[in-house]
């Protein structure tokens, strides 16, 4: 378990030192968002109605962003070397830096998704269920962004064949997320999409880490 | 062990006892590297095993360390939280940290981050990692290159009073080292008893 904090702990570290390297995401995530109205023209309602597709997948690509050297860089430096000799089983450790990248895009992004639902003339009452949706969604984004983050560990210029890689398979994700947010901005019950969103997450989160665990061991054998 | 179709080692056989140095030799390209990462276990050999005695339930990973060309330093953080880091994960002591600093000649470079740090002061920051966490089975690949002649013998120091202890070491390096009990040269592949 002092493994898993260590790497943790340094991930989190990292992101705070590497400049910016949190807010990174969610500065990607605003701006994204605010050229929307520039791009759809000023009809409110079409942007509204609009809105929940838009943050949604607005986070997936600031999820992708920079996902491609989550790897990388301890390949690279030798860390991952170090994970190996480490006793720890690696699944564990895998998981210990996808919760400190969903720490650092994943949680601002859901946080800040109702401020910015408000540039796009969100229905109030969609605010908070879409924040829930992103809340408990995002993981699953991650989760997923991780095992090709470790399928093109070691490619160069991975980050492309990364996004074909995750973008497909965070289609379900997408779609019950967006779901959520929809179903309240009309007001409907939307307990079904959410559920099967959650579902979508503990889903990822069983076979993610292990998967992505096997993928790194691949591409160092 | 293969590199395509060519065999860079095969029928290789060879047991350390504690207290035992073993220096690797041979040209660049003999497979000294390849061998430690053999070893190491990242990567399985195409036939035979690995096997460190009286290991029993633990990992084998658990019980060796592997120092490398590269180093496992993120540049953006300081020497201290570097080692810090790798004492968390590989089960060391933090405290042993500012010792073995000084250790290496490197205590000043404390809180500054390696990034700023020259070569050899940043493999003296990673060698550091050796003293700050205790595994029995070293396995050095060059720890030597671009160090000063002093830190070379404070490496040197090292793995002889690790051997003292009762660790094992396993070096490749070309240049000639005090501790060494065992030379293997991978060119001629033949095991000289010192």
């Amino acid at each position: 378990m002092s493994a898993f904090s260590a790497v943790l702990k340094r991930d989190l570290r990292l992101a705070r030192r590497a400049g910016a390297g949190a807010s990174l995401g969610l500065m990607f995530f605003l701006v994204l968002i605010a050229i929307v109205p520039f791009a759809i023209g000023a009809d409110q309602r079409l942007i509204s109605r609009l809105a929940p597709a838009l943050l949604w997948i607005a986070a997936l690509l600031a999820t992708l962003l920079g996902l491609d050297r989550l790897f990388q860089s301890d390949e690279e430096d030798g860390a991952l070397d170090q994970f190996l000799l480490s006793g720890a089983s690696l699944t564990l450790l895998v998981l210990a830096k996808a919760l400190a990248h969903w720490l650092v895009t994943g949680l601002p992004l859901s946080l800040a998704a109702p401020v910015l639902g408000l540039m796009l003339a969100i229905e109030p009452q969609a605010m908070l269920p879409l924040a829930l949706s992103l809340l408990v969604g995002t993981p699953a984004l991650t989760l997923i962004g991780l095992v090709g983050a470790a399928l093109t560990v070691s490619l160069n210029r991975g980050g492309l064949l990364l996004s074909l890689l995750v973008v497909p398979t965070a289609i379900p994700t997408l779609i019950f997320g967006v779901a959520v947010a929809k179903a309240a901005a009309e007001g409907r019950d939307f307990a079904m999409p959410l559920t099967v969103l959650c579902g979508t997450t503990l889903f990822a989160l069983a076979i993610s880490p292990i998967a992505a665990a096997l993928a790194l061991r691949q591409a160092r054998g | 062990m293969r590199r395509g179709p060519r065999f860079l080692f095969r029928g290789l056989d060879l047991a350390l006892e504690p207290g035992q140095v073993m220096q690797l030799t041979g040209p660049n390209g003999s497979g000294k590297s390849t061998l430690l990462r053999l070893l190491a276990g990242f990567t399985p050999p195409d036939a035979g095993s690995v096997d460190i005695e009286g290991a029993g339930e633990a990992a084998a990973g658990s019980l060796l360390h592997y120092f490398g060309h590269r180093e496992g330093l993120r540049p953006a953080l300081t020497a201290r939280e570097n080692l810090a880091f790798m004492a968390g994960l590989l089960g060391g002591d933090e405290s042993r940290i500012p010792e073995a600093l000084s250790r290496l000649g490197v205590s000043r470079l404390f809180d500054l981050p390696v990034r700023v740090l020259s070569e050899g002061q940043r493999r003296r920051v990673a060698l550091a990692r050796l003293l700050v966490v205790d595994r029995p089975v070293w396995l050095l690949d060059e720890p030597l290159a671009s160090l000063d002649v002093e830190a070379i013998g404070i490496v040197s120091g090292l793995v002889a009073a690790h051997a003292q202890a009762g660790g094992m070491a396993i070096v490749a390096t070309h240049q000639p080292l005090a501790a060494t009990n065992v030379t293997l040269d991978l060119a001629g592949r033949r095991e000289i008893a010192a």
